[in-house]
């Protein structure tokens, strides 16, 4: 990345410049083992986009990253911290749910089903959590929260509700709401794919802009274009483990494993 | 071209009249039901037994009144024991800690298993368990005696357990804390209706769990919490009557009861019973249907449409103001 400018972007990053480093990431639902040993590094200001066919753990890695699924085995750490545990004398000691919240603050999510709270308008979606878990003052909560929405293009929706947005306009407050908590990383879990093809645009651009201010993003999707257009690293996956990583446009000009190439061929 | 032409030029058809179905099962129920009210009607104007002047001259006394009052004020308070204890009991259900889990299952067995009436003679009797109830260090004089002293006592304030939980008081615990059983396991509900999204997203968001529970999913449960609630109320003002066995005085069963019993006319008080039940539960039906209304709004079908309505009718008039920017 050429430039970091916005303070999120900024927000003390680990000394090696690496924002997201997993390592030998297991997890099973049962007796299903969903990920299989996975390694991943993400460096500050990068944009990582997750590709890999359905059931491939893509989206449970991604929930992983800020503990809603416990890991099995290995270590995710952000920025440096180990994420769900602490590590003293050799030993894992289990997270207070206090200091788990207090992890996922500087983690934001936007979700597939966008998950915005219906009985509050766009505006308060976005100033809730500031004012709850920030301690922000309620006015300076709701100016910002304002600011954000306009950022997003929906200064003039302040006032609705959830079900009087359009999936595009909801995925974009999503957005705004994961954005006032000022994390220093950004999960992105399909975040298009519940959207009306016509739709789809709006909130790649807003993703596009995040990206160039420097912001963090891991995003999980099918949008190729996007991955070859923002994406600065591409990591597909297939069956619980990493089949390859590199640079999107190499990685989808000339795929170098089977299973890449046949995934690419159907969505391509 | 041409078949556009001949569309416009056709004549538009007759409008249909056709010969409707004939019901005569109708006709044969109305003839029945017709015979039956009659019937009815007629029982109730010649049959001296429910001597309706009587009725009518005693329903209304001060007695019942202040009778009519302690149902209705039974009825709130033990409303408002089982709504705020079960909320409580819910959310212990629903924890994650297994002791609360248990507690609150416990809780939930015991007070669905016995009968209210049961529950509500027992608790009138529970006197005879102890004198006095007081408050302050479980257990002292077994700790005192442990330590080589007599009669330690470490007790802040207590009150004559045959004053207190005789009659009003006995009753509305009994009420309420049987409520309270079957209001957890509608809060229950209705908290676990709620998308788990939403709990994943505040979470997210980095939202403590108590948080996350009083802004984001009770709000959201309210809606599938009210109707049954209201089912509730009308069940406990019909319940309250159990209480005249605790026995409660200031309850309009017991008073109405009494009334017969004084003046050997049992059965027109039990009429008027009758209708003062059906009264007040009129009144509480009315209500609820206004509350349920009131909770629909913004979700269910037609009131999503209306939101939407509502929405394309913003949207038109803020393009307009747009256009003329």
């Amino acid at each position: 990345m050429t430039q970091v400018t916005t303070p999120a972007g900024a927000a003390g990053t680990a000394g090696d410049g690496v924002m997201v480093r997993a390592e030998q990431v297991h997890k099973s639902f049962g007796s299903v083992e969903v990920l299989k040993g996975i390694d991943l590094e993400v460096r500050s200001g990068e944009v990582c986009c997750l590709l890999g066919p359905s059931g491939s753990g893509k989206s449970t890695f991604l929930r992983c990253i800020n503990h809603l699924e416990k890991i099995n085995a290995g270590r995710i750490r952000v920025d440096g911290d180990l994420i769900g545990y602490r590590e003293r004398g050799g030993k894992l000691h289990e997270m207070r749910e206090k200091e788990i919240a207090a992890q996922r603050r500087a983690i934001g999510m936007v979700f597939q089903r966008f998950n915005l709270f219906p009985h509050m308008t766009a505006l308060q979606n976005v100033a809730e959590a500031p004012v709850l878990v920030g301690r922000e003052r309620k006015a300076a909560a709701r100016e910002r929260a304002a600011a954000l929405l306009e950022r997003v293009g929906l200064g003039d929706k302040l006032g609705n509700y959830p079900g009087q947005l359009s999936g595009g306009q909801q995925q974009r407050v999503a957005i705004a709401r994961a954005l006032a908590m000022q994390p220093k990383l950004m999960l992105f879990d399909e975040p298009t794919s519940a959207l009306d093809p016509e739709l789809v645009g709006e909130v790649l651009d807003v993703m596009k802009d995040l990206a160039r201010d420097g912001m963090t993003m891991i995003v999980v999707t099918h949008e190729i274009g996007f991955a070859r257009e923002v994406g600065d690293s591409l990591v597909f996956m297939d069956d619980g483990v990493v089949v390859e990583s590199g640079a999107p446009r190499e990685v989808i000009a000339n795929p170098r494993h089977d299973r890449t190439k046949a995934f690419l061929a159907k969505v391509l | 071209m041409s078949s556009e032409t001949d569309t416009t030029e056709r004549a538009r058809p007759e409008p249909i009249q056709a010969v409707p179905v004939r019901h005569p099962g109708r006709w044969v129920a109305v003839a029945v039901i017709g015979v039956l009210v009659a019937m009815f009607v007629h029982l109730l104007v010649t049959n001296k037994a429910f001597n309706w002047a009587f009725m009518v001259d005693e329903m209304f006394r001060p007695p019942i009144m202040e009778g009519l009052r302690g149902t209705l004020a039974l009825t709130v308070l033990a409303m408002l024991i089982g709504v705020s204890l079960g909320v409580v009991v819910a959310i212990m259900r629903l924890s994650e800690n297994p002791i609360l889990r248990g507690v609150s299952w416990a809780y939930t067995w015991f007070f669905r298993a016995v009968p209210r009436l049961v529950l509500a003679i027992l608790f009138g009797n529970l006197g005879i368990l102890w004198a006095r109830i007081e408050f302050g260090l479980p257990f002292d004089r077994q700790i005192g005696a442990l330590f080589g002293v007599d009669d330690f006592e470490a007790r802040l304030f207590g009150f004559s357990a045959l004053e207190i939980l005789t009659g009003f008081v006995a009753g509305m615990l009994a009420l309420g804390l049987s409520e309270a059983a079957y209001m957890a396991e509608i809060v229950r509900a209705g908290i676990q209706s709620v998308d788990e999204g939403q709990t994943e997203a505040a979470q997210a968001l980095g939202l403590s769990r108590t948080q996350i529970l009083r802004r984001i999913v009770l709000p959201q449960a309210m809606r599938v919490i009210i109707p049954p609630t209201g089912n509730e109320t009308i069940a406990m003002l019909k319940d309250t009557s159990l209480v005249a066995f605790v026995p409660v005085s200031t309850e309009l069963f017991f008073q109405l009861k009494a009334v017969g019993n004084r003046t050997f006319q049992v059965f027109p008080m039990y009429v008027a019973a009758c209708l003062w039940y059906l009264l007040l539960t009129s009144v509480l039906l009315v209500g609820q249907y206004y509350l349920e209304r009131h909770f629909s709004k913004g979700f269910g079908k037609s009131g999503q449409a209306k939101i939407r309505l509502r929405g394309i009718t913003a949207e038109a008039g803020g393009s307009a103001s747009e256009a003329g920017r």
